[in-house]
Formats: structure tokens, sequence, C-alpha cells
């Protein structure tokens, strides 16, 4: 025998047990905090956002609303009828569609991030963004009058266009049966790039140019479009069915941030993990895609954001990318709202221009190098 | 249980053989080292054991089944591995590392509970590592990292640990720390080990059987007294080699022989 006995393990392991001990509650404390917090800002946003507008409705009259459509309790009636009616009827339903497009789109981004281990990669990574693009303006230029599920043809064809656009990239990427992330990332590239000019092909060759380049610019830059609740229904039913599937995945998305071989390692079907993260994270970015037009940065500075602050893990980082990314997009479409009246700003727009420096700023304070 | 039954097995890359007909059988709390040159296939015979490839031909067998009809999660709570260069661009810490260790026994409906937190606790002591857990892992020097990922392997439980290249990249006295890491655990708790290294001398001294890749082949097996002859070593990784035997239950060491024997400061 080489060596006859093992070496005993010198006493100083465990005077540290302590120090060790404290870590993983404190950030743990954090985390909830952070979700608390979150949440709060979350409903406070929904709140003022459902207030503000041509007509100005008190918070606390909403508050008083919504407690009492509940039915959790019976508040007497102190606010004019039409008040209400334009909160349930006309601003709850596009405000509560932006908390969608918002949560999606920032989970959306955290699934791409973490499966490509990229810091770049955004929602629209795989090439969503042209699939859509693409379906928004055949909606635009050939279906004008069409409507599904009370979707008009933009969305709709926008949400398949997404779809389609991710099952093609998915298919043109598989070798052997494995899915390499940098053929996915190059052929959604590839294929983004070709369904983009394809947009602009469509747009110059009809007769309507002015009036269709007007719709899907506006479109392109982003901006909620629903309007009513069996619209939101239906959206919410896919982003909160997403979500959940995300949530399912983050222990997965952990583990393959060690690279595939190591998830391997660590029992996990890697093949079939990837394709429910790109399948998962395709549909929430369909379902943002038709409520909300191609919104920009939300998927990208929200996720970012949040891990500066709490970390890369999965676990956490997800159900907060949904809260985060829903109160940012609330607060932007009102300020999209509010900044010229009577007109409206993309939302896109506010998004860039908002978020981006935010995002610059606190990179600035964070004082130590990046690690995403 | 926990043992390895090679049988004549095959691997090709791209049509390129790049292992052929290796037999070898590790049982239950061995502490074996794959030496070789570059290339010889030590990193491959690892991934096959791991069950992360398959052979082309042959097979493996471990604790009597064959190894890719294991299911995933449960090879992964047997089997537990410490590849040689883990890129992590994430910014997680230490301990969250470690926490990954736990995932091949957590599911959809069990989360992390407190036997978990025990394994992660229990592997960290192990290594030596408790005191880095708050730290982020691509800020620690080399020797905590590859501590810190050997505690990962060590938070699955598992019953073998695969090793490629441990002490890659490591001075010597972090060498020395994570082979007798490596020895304690073989020893304290019965733990297979198999680990592909370059350094034979390290090999001799920490291990109890070598094997000798070559070309994909399997060269020679057994004790280092056995394995470790001028004319094995020479043939692996071609060149000329010196033995030095201190006796005394000393393992062989071996010396790159020179053309300027009579220049060096030996007798």
């Amino acid at each position: 025998m080489p060596v006859s006995t093992a070496a005993p393990l010198p006493k100083s392991r465990q005077t540290v047990k302590e120090d060790a001990h404290l870590s993983a509650p404190l950030s743990s404390l954090r985390f909830r905090t952070g979700l608390g917090l979150l949440a709060v800002l979350l409903v406070a946003s929904i709140v003022l956002a459902s207030g503000i507008g041509a007509v100005h409705v008190p918070s606390l009259e909403i508050v008083g609303m919504l407690l009492n459509r509940a039915g959790l309790v019976h508040l007497s009636q102190t606010w004019p009828q039409s008040d209400e009616a334009i909160i349930l009827q006309i601003r709850l339903p596009r405000v509560l569609a932006a908390a969608m497009v918002g949560g999606a789109l920032s989970v959306a981004g955290v699934l791409f991030q973490g499966l490509l281990r990229n810091p770049l990669a955004d929602p629209y990574v795989i090439g969503t963004s042209g699939g859509a693009a693409f379906g928004a303006s055949l909606g635009a230029v050939l279906f004008s009058h069409f409507s599904i599920l009370g979707f008009g043809a933009i969305p709709a064809l926008a949400f398949l266009g997404a779809m389609g656009t991710m099952v093609l990239v998915f298919r043109f990427s598989r070798v052997g049966g494995r899915t390499p992330v940098v053929t996915l990332l190059l052929v959604g590239f590839a294929v983004s790039v070709v369904l983009g000019y394809t947009v602009s092909l469509l747009l110059i060759v009809n007769e309507r140019f002015e009036f269709n380049t007007r719709v899907i610019y506006a479109w392109l830059l982003g901006g909620i479009w629903i309007e009513t609740w069996s619209q939101l229904g239906l959206i919410a039913l896919v982003v909160i069915a997403g979500i959940v599937g995300a949530l399912a995945l983050s222990r997965s998305l952990n583990a393959l941030a060690l690279g595939e071989e190591c998830a391997e390692y660590l029992g996990i079907a890697v093949e079939r993990q990837k394709a429910a993260v790109i399948v998962v994270g395709s549909l929430l970015t369909a379902a943002a895609v038709s409520a909300g037009g191609l919104i920009g940065f939300v998927g990208l500075i929200v996720p970012h954001f949040l891990r500066l602050l709490f970390g890369p893990n999965h676990v956490r980082l997800l159900p907060l990318a949904a809260l985060g990314g829903a109160a940012f997009l609330v607060t932007a479409d009102l300020l999209a709202r509010v900044v010229i009246p009577p007109n409206e700003l993309p939302v896109g727009i506010l998004t860039a221009l908002v978020g981006g420096p935010a995002f610059l700023l606190l990179l600035r304070r964070t004082k130590r190098e990046y690690r995403f | 249980m926990a043992s390895f039954e090679v049988s004549q097995a095959c691997f090709d890359y791209g049509g390129k053989p790049v292992l052929t007909d290796v037999s070898l059988s590790i049982g239950t709390g061995h502490r074996i080292a794959i030496l070789g040159p570059n290339g010889a296939g030590k990193t491959t015979l690892l991934k096959l054991l791991s069950g992360a490839r398959s052979p082309t031909r042959g097979s493996i067998l471990l604790d009597g089944r064959r190894l890719h009809a294991v299911p995933r999660p449960e090879l992964a709570r047997k089997i537990a591995v410490v590849p040689q260069d883990l890129t992590i661009p994430f910014a997680f810490t230490a301990r969250e590392i470690v926490e990954l260790g736990r995932t091949p026994h957590l599911g959809l409906l069990r989360g992390f509970r407190t036997d978990d937190r025990h394994a992660v606790e229990q592997a960290m002591r192990l290594t030596d590592s408790l005191d880095l857990g708050g730290r982020i892992i691509n800020e620690l020097s080399s020797g905590e990292r590859q501590r810190v990922i050997i505690a990962m392997a060590l938070a699955q439980e598992p019953e073998i640990l695969l090793l490629d290249e441990p002490t890659h990249l490591l001075d010597i006295t972090r060498q020395a720390e994570i082979l007798d890491l490596i020895i304690e655990l073989n020893a304290s708790r019965g733990l297979t080990v198999v680990a592909a290294l370059h350094d034979l001398n390290l090999a001799a001294r920490y291990f109890n059987r070598l094997a000798i890749l070559h070309r994909g082949a399997l060269l020679a097996e057994g004790t280092p007294e056995a394995v470790l002859r001028a004319d094995f070593v020479e043939e692996a990784y071609g060149g000329r080699v010196e033995i030095v035997r201190p006796g005394n239950g000393q393992p062989p060491i071996v010396l790159p022989a020179s053309r300027f024997r009579d220049r060096l400061n030996v007798q």
C-alpha cells in the first residue's frame, strides 16, 4: 500500500461551521423579503395604473371596488358607477394584460439566458420576434378583417408566427437527436433575419404601403393591445401555465448552468429538459407578443437586474422575475399612457429609454465586475 | 455495492476508434488511477463509466446491470463525476453549487429537506469548504474551486466517484490535499474511486491500483509496483524513463531519462 492510513482531518474545519450556517438563512430571508416587496409593488402599480388616465379615480376607491368584486367584504359604494365601469371595463383588463406581458417576457428571458448560458439572450433570441413580425404583417396586409377567439388577425397570426418559428428553428437545429445551443442560436438568428426582411418585402409590394407600415411599425415598437376580459383571460391562461411550467424547470436550469455534460451527471435528462425550456419560453414569448407586440428590453433587463440583487439561482430568480417583470411593465405602460396626453407612446420606447439607463446605473453601482 | 465490470468495451468517435477492447473490473471500495498520455482515452473511459457515452461494442455492467439501462437520476445517486474543466457562467455561491449535488435526490414535488441540508453540510465539512459557502464560485482559487466541486459530487451521496484530472492546475500542497481527501473518503466510506491522472508518481503514491491506457487499449493494470515498469511507461508515453525503487514498501518513482545523465545531480 502506498499510503497506509487515511489522513486525519484538520481540527480547524469544525470552527468555521457557525459562519456557514448563517449564510443560507440570510440569503433566503433576502429572497423572501424581495418576493414580498415585489408582490406589494405589483399590486400597488396595478391600482395606481388603473386610477390614472383621462378620468382620475382615487386608489382607495379602486381597492374598494376590487374587494367588493372579489366578494371578500362588502363595502358601501361611495364612488360613481361610471368610475366603476371605467376601472373594471376599460382600464383593468389592459393593466392586467401589461402585468401578464411583463411577467411572461421576463420569465422567458430568464429561461433563454439560462438555457443558452448567455447574458445577451432575450425572449426573442431563437427567432420568435421575426416569426411574430411576419405573422403580424401577414395579418395586417392580407386578413385585416379576420378575427379569431376575440383577437384580430395581427395578434392571432403573431402568436402563430412565433410558435411556428420556434418549431422550425428547433427542428433545423437538431443534429442526431441533440440540439446544440450554438446551432440553435445561429439558426434562430438566421430565421429571424430572413423573416424580418420578408416583412419589409411584404410591406413594400403592398399597395396600402403607408397605412400598413404605420400599423406594423406601431406594433413592432410594442404596446398593450388587450381591451376585453375575454382576450385577457386567454392570454392569462397561457402565461400562467407557462410560468408554472418554468418554475417546474428551475432545478434543471440550475444544473444546465454547469453545462450539459455536468447536468447529465446530476441526473438531468438533458435533451428533454432543453426541449421543455424552449417550448415553455416560446409559448410565453408568443403570448406576450400577441398581447403587446415586440416589447424589447424587458426580458433582458429585468432578469439581469434581479440577478444582481438576488443571485442566479433559478429557483428564486424565476418567481422574482415573474413579479418584477409584471410590475415593471405595468409601470412602463402607465408612463406610456400619461407622458404625452392624449396620445400614447409605444411602451417599447419607454422600456428602453427608462430601463436602459436604470440598468446602466445599477451596473456602475455594483462596482464589482459583473458576473452573470 | 458499487462495482464495474467492463468487458471488451470499444468506443469510436466519428469513425475514429478511441477505445479498443478495454476489459477492466473495478470492485466496491477500489481506488484505481487511469494513466496514459494525452489522447490515450482516459477521459473517454471515464465517460463510458459515468454513462455519458455508451460503448460502440462490448459492455459495461454496474453491479451486474447494463449501465445504460440504469435510469439517469438513479445513476446520479450512485455515481458522481468531477469533470476536468467546468465553466460556470453564472455567479453562483459555492454553497449553491454544492446544493446542486442534491439534484438527483429532488423531484417536482420533493423540495429541499433537512436531510438534503445535512448532506450538503457534510460534503462541505469533508472538503473543508464550509467557510467558502458564501463566496462566488468563480472568485475562488483553483484549489478552493476544486474542493467545492468535489463537495458537490459528495452531496450526491454517491457510492462511486469518478474524477478527471482532479489535481490539474493545482500546486503541490493543494494536490496532496485533494488526494488525501480522496483517500479519506475511500477509506472511511468505502467510496469506489476511479481517477484519470497525468502524474505517474502521484498515482503510485495515492492509488493502490493503476491502469495504463495506450492508444485506446489497456497496456498494463495492477499494483504500482507491477505497472510502473520502464518498458510499459516507455511504450505508453514514448521516450525514455528511469524507474527508482526506494524499497521499504515505498512506491516506485518514475523520472524522465536525460541524454545528459553524466551532468545530472545523480550518482
